[in-house]
């Protein structure tokens, strides 16, 4: 590294970035300045244009209006490999490395230490084994990368990128897969490099986090800068109102959980070697229950035993006081069961099927291919979900995977709807999509509750959670740790109880 | 110390060894150099064409054309040095550098045109097998001394006659095996097989590395094909209908993941060992009708299917062990 | 636009038109070739001419692609189709020499095919092997297995029951014809009066998803390499009634790969999803009529090979989805993701959904 630079000049600077796509500007007038030993977090919600914007400085996409300087020198890279070439890495959440390959082998793809001209393996060992020291991981680079876990990879690859460019490190919700020990492991190697001088940028969903190893932070909010802040200098409220727009909703205090109805489902000891320990929990007719806990703590695993995605290995379900057995989501559905997943794209959707075909995937599974639901009864279906849920749409006949992520969740919720559950697990049922769906589906929560459903919701949002639920669960560490009724639920107990519970065994 | 990657490549070789012991004890005549060097000899096409189809799995594609392009280089040589006063070398040199551009321009395809390698090299299995109908129906011998010269070079040991092609093979096989794992060229083989969005992000020249792998297997159908035409001294156009079979089906024994990503060179040539002494052993045999080598071969591929499908699993399930191992232990820690 | 609309369902005809419009230049330009193609005679209670020897020569390929499409619409592909038939042709044959009549056979190479059918969906379906592979085992093995029951000789056999299959004709039409034409029908009615063909869609598109919503896809699957299986035995009956014997060797030799070229040019995607039998078989008749053309044109047949994989290239690059993208793009600039806009839910209708 050449021309360190000096602590006030940005390393990276980027102004009056635009980007349209048609028919919306995805990026208006956007400046952004990195400093060097800094973490500069990119805030806003799903749409603001975090990822555009990365894109565009990364080269992945060409900007339409803007310049970037690096070390003051004016950028224009049109490829990831040039950006990379020129000092900026990025590290996205879904490890961009090759399982098949060892761990020396991936972080010198492309530039490995030859000898004439072929490849020295025993020196790129020695070197991929140095590089990995200095981040304080002493594990065999001979290994292939899949005998590591996730956090071992994300340092891996961020060790590469930092190796190829060395100026700015661009982390893309690095921490989205991780548990809150493998955060740390991650955190430290950031303030290492921070130590050095690296520019950071890191990008994720938990404001905790950001304001744990963030020095800096740009909000965007509908493609636009909201504004810049020293973290030190602001509070958690006056992020999220800076991202929202708007003042948090008091809706804590407005709780209308209503009356639970008679027992629907028992769960007693249900449980997975390996993946949750055996919990109980008893869900009555119009009630919801809330699932809370850190990521990994338990609940996607939670919501998919219950369903029978996984089957359990122990434990059992009784329906209205009489046992069934699940084993796989057929039996679930037939005991109308109904379970809208985490993962939208890949357990959700059938994205080259048509939103009505969508919509009624499930009650035509249920009946049996051999009774197909006549066209008229499908078409009535159809549009009155589409009417109820308000899922906007050119057509019926589109591609689901045409819409947008609220109205994929609202086609999912009437594909679940029409097959008229009796209980309904919801899995993170607001993740990723914009505040106008997001109220819609908690309404939408709050009917089919007063409608005497029962209700299993998972979520990450405590805020919405305790908006809606007559009792939350609380998970950690794959285990249910305590149950709150009625005044205990706030956001500030469930915290509370994550942080500090004793998981009791 | 034995890394678990190596893993498939030793349940090969044991295989091997242990089909071979087998072989042996049943009839102890197989235990010479003389079934070692026909094993050579016999399969050296088979084997050359089966190192470019290890590279075309390993990035995750396959190719159904070698076949044919095997019979089209026959073919075209056989008519050269018939109709042309073209000395040999120069024939293969020619034949060489249209196979590897044929190869290249399915690649071509592949990428730029986005079409499946199954599709686009199925069209280049008609192309290629039409090209040689249309240069000749029929079988047309070669007569050329230096043809003679070559196939009468050969090492003798014991009474064995190791001929040239079979070194060929064992030379093409070196060459894989250092191409795979010490040329930036095979490791970006690997790295599509791993998976081709990854490798591009990680900076892998996509497109020049897709090129380069159907034009190594190209290249070496044609290689292939000079040899078949040193052991069969003639160039038909029907000969070596569904040799890539049988190259997919070593590749496949010698413990390369059809998926793509994991496997070695060195494996397919125990894959093409292990082909040919259960027709050798057949021919010892005399009894066994020659259909029991398509169905033992047939066996063969399932096992070997099943047994990737099990080390799979086995992989898994120790990733999900080591992050729990992760998750737990530093709960313990907190 | 925001007002969802029914609007009719994409009409069978606009999905097989590009197949149509292709047959139809392959069929004008055998009509360019030999004026005399669309020549229809009736003798000796038959039909003759150029076009029904298109329809009945390409009967194996439609009767495997029928199969082979239900098969990569659920993201599959049956690589042993073609050694099926060999052991089917071979049972069949066997039988009848046996002195067994020709039902029993008929339903013999049936049982066999169902059963090669069942095994490949066991591998896919329960073992998840990819397909690719897991059929890869019998296309290895099938012919050695077909060998196996005739011993290694072409069996011949004089069954007037069996020959009619093949080369025989109901009301002066060749059989074949009316056996794939019936079939497809019978398969295409199936599949699109019931939830089947929509349920095979969700699972080539999207398992997970798919059997999260409870379909279960496993028996599914299991069930189209068993039509596929089935497909192809019968397919193996009509070659070796035509030929009256059973060889082993050459029975459906490389028909696989003709088969998925007909599903390919019919417009199915390779990647599974949206399928259309009526296409694939579309399919199988302009790899005939190409066939034919080569046939006709009196070129030397030394030529056919090369004609065909080039026309074939053509077919396809025109279909790649490179260029698919391309006109997509164009046709559908007007259906752009619709963004969520905020808006409260309106209680009354949601009272409505109830």
């Amino acid at each position: 590294m050449k021309d360190v630079p000096t602590p006030d000049r940005p390393v990276l600077h980027a102004r009056g970035i635009s980007k349209f796509f048609p028919g919306t500007i995805a990026l208006d007038d956007v400046s952004v300045r990195l400093m060097p030993g800094e973490v500069h977090a990119l805030l806003g919600e799903n749409g603001a244009g975090k990822s555009t914007l990365i894109k565009c400085l990364t080269g992945a996409y060409r900007r339409d209006a803007g310049v970037m300087e690096l070390d003051g020198q004016e950028v224009d890279p049109a490829s990831t490999a040039e950006s990379q070439r020129l000092g900026i890495g990025t590290v996205y959440q879904e490890v961009n490395l090759l399982p098949n390959l060892t761990v020396a082998e991936n972080l010198f793809l492309g530039r490995q230490p030859t000898r004439g001209r072929f490849i020295a393996r025993r020196r790129m060992n020695a070197m991929a084994r140095e590089v990995l020291e200095s981040y304080g991981l002493d594990i065999d680079p001979a290994e292939p990368l899949s005998g590591y876990s996730v956090a071992i990879q994300q340092v891996i690859a961020i060790a590469r990128a930092v190796d190829m460019s060395g100026k700015v490190l661009i982390l893309d919700e690095p921490t989205a897969s991780l548990d809150h020990d493998e955060v740390q492991l991650l955190f430290r190697v950031i303030r290492q490099l921070k130590a050095r001088g690296l520019a950071v940028v890191f990008i994720t969903h938990f404001l905790d986090q950001v304001f744990d190893i963030s020095d800096r932070a740009t909000v965007l909010r509908n493609g636009q800068v909201v504004g810049e802040c020293l973290l030190n200098e602001v509070t958690q409220h006056d992020v999220v109102t800076m991202m929202l727009g708007r003042q948090l909703e008091a809706r804590v205090q407005n709780r209308d959980t209503g009356r639970a109805g008679k027992t629907l489902v028992e769960i007693s000891d249900l449980g997975k070697r390996g993946m949750i320990d055996p919990f109980s929990l008893t869900i009555h007719e119009g009630e919801v229950v809330g699932l809370a806990g850190l990521l990994g703590s338990g609940r996607t695993e939670t919501a998919n035993l219950i369903f029978g995605v996984v089957p359990a290995d122990q434990g059992k379900i009784t329906l209205r006081g009489k046992a069934i057995d699940i084993t796989n989501p057929r039996d679930a559905v037939a005991h109308r069961f109904a379970l809208c997943p985490e993962d939208r794209k890949v357990d959700g959707i059938v994205g080259d099927l048509s939103v009505r075909d969508n919509i009624i995937l499930a009650l035509q599974a249920r009946q049996g291919w051999m009774r197909p639901i006549p066209r008229a009864k499908v078409e009535e279906i159809a549009q009155s979900y589409v009417r109820a849920l308000d899922i906007r749409l050119a057509s019926l006949d589109m591609p689901i995977r045409l819409l947008s992520g609220g109205n994929q969740q609202k086609a999912l919720l009437a594909r679940w709807l029409a097959t008229n559950p009796d209980f309904l697990i919801l899995d993170e049922p607001t993740r990723g999509i914009d505040v106008g769906a997001h109220a819609e589906i908690i309404a939408l929560i709050e009917q089919l509750r007063a409608d005497g459903m029962a209700l299993l919701v998972a979520s990450s949002e405590l805020e919405e959670l305790v908006a809606y639920s007559t009792r939350v669960i609380v998970l950690r560490d794959r285990q249910q740790v305590r149950e709150l009724t009625g005044d205990d639920i706030s956001p500030a107990t469930i915290i509370d109880v994550i942080a500090t519970e004793e998981a009791a065994r | 110390m034995i890394r678990s990657t190596y893993l498939p490549l030793l349940i090969t070789l044991a295989t091997f060894v242990l089909a071979y012991a087998l072989c042996a004890s049943a009839y102890p005549a197989m235990l010479s150099f003389r079934v070692v060097a026909n094993l050579l000899t016999d399969n050296a096409f088979l084997g050359i064409a089966a190192v470019g189809m290890t590279f075309v799995i390993l990035s995750g594609g396959i190719d159904l054309s070698i076949g044919s392009v095997i019979a089209f280089t026959g073919v075209f040589l056989a008519v050269i040095l018939r109709d042309t006063g073209l000395h040999p070398l120069v024939a293969f040199a020619l034949v060489l550098a249209l196979t590897t551009g044929f190869g290249a321009a399915m690649g071509a395809t592949i990428h730029y045109l986005e079409m499946p390698p199954f599709i686009v090299t199925l069209a280049g299995m008609f192309l290629a097998r039409g090209a040689a109908y249309v240069l000749s129906t029929e079988s047309v011998p070669i007569t050329h001394e230096f043809y003679d010269t070559l196939q009468d070079m050969y090492w003798k040991i014991d009474g064995a006659r190791f001929r040239l092609i079979g070194l060929v093979m064992v030379l093409t096989f070196v060459v894989g095996i250092i191409t795979a794992h010490r040329t930036r060229f095979g490791q970006n083989v690997y790295a599509l097989g791993g998976g081709e969005q990854t490798a591009r992000l990680m900076g892998v020249p996509i497109a020049a590395t897709t090129i380069g792998i159907y034009a190594v297997s190209g290249g070496l159908a044609g290689l292939s094909g000079i040899v078949f035409s040193l052991y069969t001294s003639a160039g038909y156009s029907l000969a070596t209908v569904g040799v890539e079979l049988d190259a997919i089906a070593a590749v496949v024994i010698g413990g390369t993941l059809l998926t793509g990503g994991y496997g070695f060179v060195a494996g397919t040539f125990f894959g093409i060992l292990i082909m040919g002494l259960i027709q050798t052993y057949i021919v010892f045999d005399g009894t066994l009708s020659s259909w029991w080598t398509k169905i033992v071969i047939g066996g063969l591929l399932f096992a070997f299917i099943l047994l990737q499908k099990g080390l799979t699993w086995a992989a898994e399930k120790r990733a999900a062990q080591a992050r729990l191992r992760t998750a737990t232990g530093s709960a313990a820690l907190s | 636009m925001s007002t969802p609309s029914a609007g009719p369902r994409p009409s069978v005809f606009k999905r097989i038109l590009p197949q149509l419009v292709i047959l139809a230049v392959a069929l004008a330009l055998n009509v360019v070739v030999f004026p005399d193609f669309f020549h229809i005679d009736f003798r000796n209670g038959r039909l003759f001419g150029n076009l029904i020897d298109v329809l009945n020569r390409g009967a194996p390929v439609a009767l495997l692609c029928i199969g082979m499409t239900l098969v990569i619409a659920t993201k599959g592909i049956d690589l042993s189709v073609g050694a099926v038939m060999a052991i089917a042709g071979a049972v069949a044959a066997s039988m009848v020499v046996e002195g067994h009549g020709w039902g029993t056979a008929l339903l013999a190479a049936m049982a066999a095919g169902g059963l090669c059918g069942l095994w490949n969906g066991f591998l896919v379906a329960v073992l998840r092997i990819q397909p690719i592979v897991a059929t890869l085992v019998l296309m290895v093995a099938g012919r050695g297995i077909a060998q196996l029951v005739t011993e290694g000789k072409i069996l011949t056999f004089d069954n007037a029951g069996l020959i009619h299959l093949g080369a025989g004709t109901v009301a002066g039409v060749p059989t074949p014809i009316l056996i794939w034409i019936a079939l497809g029908a019978l398969v295409t009615f199936v599949v699109r009066r019931t939830a089947l063909g929509m349920l095979i869609e969700a699972i080539g598109i999207n398992e997970r998803s798919s059997r999260l919503a409870g379909i279960n896809s496993r028996v599914l699957l299991v069930c189209v390499y068993l039509v596929s299986g089935l497909c192809a035995a019968l397919a193996g009956v009509i070659v070796a009634a035509d030929i009256k014997g059973a060889d082993a060797n050459n029975a459906g030799l490389w028909l696989e790969l003709d088969a998925i070229l007909a599903v390919v040019i019919g417009g199915n995607s390779l990647l599974g999803g949206r399928f259309s039998i009526v296409a694939s078989l579309i399919g199988a008749l302009i790899i005939q009529s190409v066939n034919s053309v080569i046939l006709l044109s009196g070129l030397p047949p030394e030529f056919n090979l090369v004609i065909k994989a080039l026309l074939i290239l053509g077919i396809l690059v025109i279909q790649s989805p490179r260029i698919g993208n391309y006109v997509y793009m164009l046709r559908a600039s007007d259906i752009q993701p619709q963004p969520d806009r905020p808006k409260p839910i309106d209680h009354q209708e949601k009272e409505a959904a109830r």
